[in-house]
């Protein structure tokens, strides 16, 4: 047959089932449970979303000297907790009446919805399109990220730009870690090392982002020219290769950071003081 | 060495119809999935179609889904299954169907002749092309492509929507975007070509969910998705969603005009 | 016959690989409207397969590499049968070539100072191997078909059809060269009989000139590096229009294939392996490759495992190890070692690079074998030894061209490129100058059809006897009526193809291999006229389309024809050279390399066409003397190496 054929449409077939496909009435045909990998991301991420929902909106226990959970930081609104040295800055001034949470926590949360990670885990996950590969989806048409809203994740890069930012003061926050209740420095409890690690996990998730990688460097057409990028380039890309790895990590551990606050400050414990 | 018999259920039929058929198959140490494919056609099956070349993995035509997944027969080995496993074999189910495993793929070529061609720079003749080794790796990454198909074959965007075949290249062909646009001498922008925004506009970047599943197939592990798609993306992003860029560009030109 | 779809065209290529798509190529730049017919998909053939590289002198690595260089060392590789000016214009051309491919899109890998950098291969004196990593070939292939869709995207622009003056049939499948009159001996091409596998149905291109470009034969040995394709097709329609072959007993068994396990048994390791510093061990330990050199290259090859060693990093200074050797000396060596009971295992030697090389190296290096081994073996070659023996990979014998032209013997526009073209490479082909002689004779073959095809005026062309068409059609049918042959009706049909291949495969693996002996070929020559006459009753069943059971049947034909040309001419040629290797003439005699044999098909009453009788011989040799070689291309050589080979008679004039 010529490479001249030109593909048969079929308009209102459906995908595997349509009349030119091999007849085979079954959705798919695999064997192993690939129902697993969309089950338990859709459970991990439905988690996360209860649990942040429920903190973020809750507007206490946030802070207790020296850490302030990472969902409330920077604090931005008047009605803050007052952080000795900690990221009070009250852009919003007083009006503001709701969870200060609310204010920081749009850019996390749109850098990780745009996520090129986290796009696939609930596209497969929550919207199962596909809910795993070979196996049919329900939808009956699709447009993808072609159309609004989908359109929208092209602005990944700019939630980049803030998660940036809010690293940047999360950073400073694991700094003030280093401090005891009276705020004398030089001192460090199982909360800095819970603070420490979880930074550690955002600047990897941060910056093993595809778009951190395409704006490092991925975006140029010679390498060689530029050898600094390339090299950044190098090491961003191989931060990459585990950004999923990093997003399960780092989501694990904010909330972790977070409910660490939240149980020191109901009291549950003392901090655990090593020096 | 010891050998054993298998139980294979493979696609039997054609355009107008068919089903599975049972077949018990003797397997030997050390096979693959197309030995016992051509088994079958050897002593049970003479008419059995299915398309094969090189049987190294090497020419990617032996594509075909087992067990429900997309995989080249030839790189299957029998050792992967459990002995009291039943093996079942049919034709990719993102293409029209031919007869038995051999289906019509003539979309890919259709869409192969869609992407422009490489453009060679004006001012180089053959001979005077110098290219770094690093300027090289990325597009030489996409060049390892056998184009077996199987991410076309997998990629729920044509095989569950027949009607996105018209508007989608598939990831096979956005990557040979991708591939060009990274050619540290390809002269497209010269000639008024802007890839970038022909993956977006032409191609159907933007169907793209970068749900991955064409990488999960490759047989060559190209990291299709991570190297090729979403850098593609990011690009066309460049182009058309980044009001910096496109503010870099317009101050640079005040400046140079 | 009137149902059968016509079409016309200026040039129809028979074969989609390096060679075919090079010469389609050329044609249509030359403002012919050409054809590509290929039995698999576009983009599948078995030039994929190569793996080292494409020799080429472009002196990037080492600046002491020109094409008198190359052309020494390729005649060498053929132990001087190679036609001299075949291996000139070779040895002159491939860097144009290979520059060429770089303007259509290929990226080879780099030299530092941004150049295509080459590598070591047996029997190259200088690093001389344009490659991208060990797949070039894959390379070299999607180059090529990249540069037809931009021609065809040029045709859509000018024409409105991307298939206006370059289509590929692909999957479909030629089985007959048609001639204006099939009485005539001489006559013209006129065209090709050919079906579609997929649906079975027949048709024919019309053409003054048809290029064959349909790669080797591989597939009628049972041990091969090569891909169903490689019937011998094109070697099998030359003959049958009137065409004679040469060199058909000079068969290179590739000294690495893998050994295990059985089903892979065959499917090639690379030369770069060796070239990047593998090793060939016996079961005992030993690098016996240094056992093996022989004398016509003792002064070329170290003689210590030290200098060897050193020569990876100081080439000017060291002599290249032995394992790098021509292939007909290692893989004679190889199937010595396993003779003599120091083999692996599984009956083959150990091939190492693990102790070479540092892992990452060998996976930056050697990707695919690292792949094909892991995949397929479960062999980490990072960590352990291959194992590795000879399999069967090219065939040096083909249609007998003209060197300039690629024009074939006899027969007016039938031209021949590639594999399927005969003394290039002489009795044995150096790696690398398989994808080379593919770009350049695939391209000169283009050329000259197209300018052949171009000269006839439109009244002038030949056209296709009906006749011819008739026949090949009937001749294409025979297998669904096999079972009615008169023989018992069993309503099975009366012989199965593949059990026939099989058979095949076997008898020339056994008795027509890589070690051969007069008893033995001619019990082969026997078996042949066996299965040719089972092979007339060789019968499928179900309907034309799609059908791999009459495919191979029609296939069989021209391995049988082949298998016979090869069987033949090595019975023929009492002498060891290159490629054929006499248990009963071990030595290589001088007087045996002024003589070429031919092949033709054996014609009853003086018309190319087969013997009713399939118990007949179906082909008769021809012995022609070699041409003399250029004066000053001999000056490129020592005298005492040229006494090696040439008779003292030659020398002296």
């Amino acid at each position: 047959m010529a490479t001249g054929t030109e593909p048969t449409s079929t308009t209102g077939a459906s995908g595997v089932h349509g009349p030119t496909r091999a007849a085979i009435p079954a959705r798919h045909l695999r064997t192993e449970r690939w129902w697993l990998y969309p089950a338990s991301t859709a459970a991990g991420l439905l988690a996360f979303v209860v649990y942040s929902t429920w903190r973020a909106f809750a507007n206490a226990d946030y802070y207790h000297a020296p850490y302030v959970s990472p969902f409330y930081s920077p604090c931005l609104a008047e009605n803050c907790e007052t952080m000795r040295a900690g990221p009070n800055w009250e852009l919003f001034g007083g009006w503001w009446g709701l969870s200060p949470a609310l204010l920081i926590l749009i850019f996390p949360l749109g850098f990780r919805l745009t996520c090129y990670y986290y796009r696939k885990a609930y596209y497969r996950g929550f919207w199962a399109s596909p809910p795993a590969c070979a196996v049919a989806e329900p939808h009956k048409s699709y447009s993808g990220e072609t159309r609004f809203p989908l359109i929208l994740q092209n602005i990944h890069r700019y939630f980049f730009y803030a998660a940036l930012l809010v690293a940047g003061v999360l950073t400073y926050d694991t700094v003030l870690a280093f401090r005891d209740e009276s705020y004398a420095w030089g001192h460090m409890g199982l909360g800095s090392l819970i603070f420490l690690v979880n930074i550690a996990l955002i600047w990897a998730y941060t910056l093993s982002c595809h778009s951190c990688r395409h704006i490092v460097g991925g975006r140029l057409k010679h390498f060689s020219k530029h050898p600094v990028r390339y090299r950044m380039w190098g090491w961003v890309s191989r931060l990459n290769a585990r950004h999923a790895v990093l997003a399960w990590a780092s989501l694990i551990s904010v909330a972790a950071a977070d409910f660490y606050v939240y149980l020191l400050s109901v009291g549950a414990f003392d901090d655990p003081r090593f020096f | 060495m010891s050998s054993y018999d298998a139980h294979f259920r493979v696609w039997r039929g054609d355009a107008t119809g068919g089903g599975l058929g049972d077949f018990t198959v003797e397997v030997n140490e050390g096979e693959v999935v197309l030995d016992i494919i051509h088994r079958l056609q050897a002593t049970q099956a003479p008419d059995l179609a299915v398309r094969w070349n090189c049987k190294a993995g090497k020419c990617g035509s032996c594509s075909a889904e087992i067990n429900g997944r997309p995989r080249l027969m030839c790189m299957t080995r029998m050792s992967v299954f459990d002995r009291a496993e039943t093996v079942t074999v049919t034709p990719m189910r993102a293409f029209p169907v031919v007869r038995d495993l051999v289906t019509d793929v003539s979309f890919n070529y259709a869409k192969a002749r869609e992407v422009p061609a490489f453009i060679p720079p004006a001012d180089l003749k053959p001979g005077e092309y110098r290219m770094q080794q690093e300027d090289v790796g990325r597009a030489q990454e996409f060049r390892k492509c056998i184009e077996c198909f199987l991410c076309q074959d997998t990629c729920h965007v044509v095989r569950d929507h027949e009607e996105n075949k018209e508007a989608f290249a598939g990831p096979r062909f956005l990557m040979r975007v991708a591939e060009l646009d990274m050619h540290p001498l390809d002269a497209a922008a010269d000639e008024g070509l802007d890839r970038k925004r022909a993956a977006q506009e032409e191609h159907g970047l933007g169907y793209c969910n970068i749900t991955k599943c064409c990488t999960e197939v490759c047989p060559e592990h190209i990291r299709i998705t991570d190297n090729a798609l979403i850098p593609l993306k990011e690009r066309a992003v460049d182009r058309k969603y980044d009001p910096l860029v496109w503010l870099g560009k317009t101050i640079r030109r005040r400046r140079s005009g | 016959m009137t149902q059968v779809e016509r079409q016309a065209w200026d040039v129809v290529v028979v074969g989609a690989g390096g060679a075919g798509l090079r010469a389609a190529i050329e044609a249509r730049e030359q403002g012919m409207r050409t054809a590509v017919i290929c039995k698999s998909l576009f983009g599948k053939a078995h030039t994929v397969m190569a793996e080292g590289g494409i020799a080429a002198s472009m002196g990037n690595v080492n600046e002491g590499d020109n094409w008198k260089v190359h052309f020494r060392d390729t005649m060498r590789g053929g132990k001087f049968l190679n036609h001299w000016r075949m291996a000139e214009l070779h040895a002159r051309e491939a860097p144009d070539r290979v520059w060429e491919l770089e303007t259509w899109g290929a990226l080879f890998d780099r030299t530092p100072d941004g150049r295509i950098s080459q590598r070591n291969f047996g029997g190259h004196e200088y690093p001389r191997l344009a490659h991208v990593g060990d797949r070039t070939g894959l390379e070299l292939i999607r180059t090529l078909q990249q540069k037809i869709v931009s021609l065809q995207q040029e045709d859509e622009r000018e024409h409105g059809a991307y298939d206006a003056r370059l289509k590929v049939f692909q999957e479909c499948t030629v089985t007959r060269i048609l001639k204006e009159d099939s009485l005539k001996e001489g006559g013209r091409v006129a065209g090709t009989f050919c079906y579609e596998r997929e649906s079975g149905r027949f048709f024919v291109l019309e053409a003054p000139a048809v290029v064959l470009a349909t790669g080797g034969i591989g597939k009628s040995f049972k041990v091969t590096s090569n891909s169903w394709e490689y019937t011998g097709d094109g070697h099998a329609l030359a003959l049958l229009a009137g065409a004679p072959l040469v060199n058909m007993e000079f068969v290179q068994f590739h000294p690495t294939g893998m050994v295990w396990p059985p089903s892979v048994k065959g499917i090639l390791v690379t030369e770069s392996v060796r070239g990047d510093g593998g090793v060939l061990r016996n079961s005992e330990g030993k690098r016996f490759m240094f056992d093996y050199v022989p004398d016509v290259f003792k002064e070329k090859y170290a003689q210590s495992e030290d200098e060897g060693d050193r020569w990876y990093e100081d080439p000017d200074s060291n002599r290249r190890p032995p394992e790098l050797l021509p292939r007909d000396e290692v893989a004679r060596a190889i199937n010595a070692e396993v003779k003599a009971g120091r083999g692996s295992p599984h009956g083959g030697v150990f091939l190492d690079v693990s102790t070479r090389m540092p892992a990452e190296v060998i996976r930056r290096r050697l990707p695919s074998m690292h792949h094909q081994f892991k995949e397929l073996a479960d062999v980490d070659i990072t960590a352990e030894a291959m194992e590795v023996g000879p399999t069967c990979h090219y065939v040096m014998g083909g249609v007998d061209v003209d060197p300039d032209t690629a024009a074939a013997t006899g027969v007016p526009g039938l031209f021949a490129a590639g594999e399927v073209a005969g003394g290039m490479h002489g009795s044995n082909r150096l790696g690398g100058n398989s994808l080379s002689d593919l770009l350049v004779f695939g391209r000169r073959a283009g050329m000259y059809a197209a300018e052949y095809a171009a000269a006839l005026a439109a009244g002038e062309r030949p056209v296709v006897d009906p006749r011819e068409t008739g026949a090949a059609e009937a001749e294409a049918l025979r297998p669904f009526s096999a079972e009615d042959s008169g023989l018992p009706h069993t309503g099975r049909p009366a012989e199965n193809p593949y059990t026939l291949h099989q058979e095949l495969q076997q008898a020339m693996n056994d008795l027509v291999g890589i070690i051969r002996r007069q008893p033995e070929m001619e019990q082969a020559l026997e078996k042949l006229a066996d299965l040719r006459v089972r092979a007339r009753r060789a019968g499928v069943e179900g309907h034309r389309q799609y059908n791999p059971g009459w495919h191979l049947s029609l296939d069989l034909r021209n391995m049988l024809l082949v298998s016979e040309c090869v069987a033949r001419a090595a019975l023929e040629r009492k002498e060891s050279r290159g490629g054929h290797t006499r248990d009963d003439h071990p030595e290589m005699d001088r007087r045996w390399r002024r003589v070429n044999l031919l092949c033709r098909l054996a014609t009853t009453d003086g018309r190319p066409e087969l013997p009713e009788d399939p118990a007949l011989a179906h082909i008769r040799l021809e012995r022609r003397e070699m041409p003399a070689i250029r004066d000053d291309l001999l000056e490129l050589f020592e005298r005492d190496e040229l006494a090696k080979y040439l008779t003292d008679e030659e020398l002296s004039s």
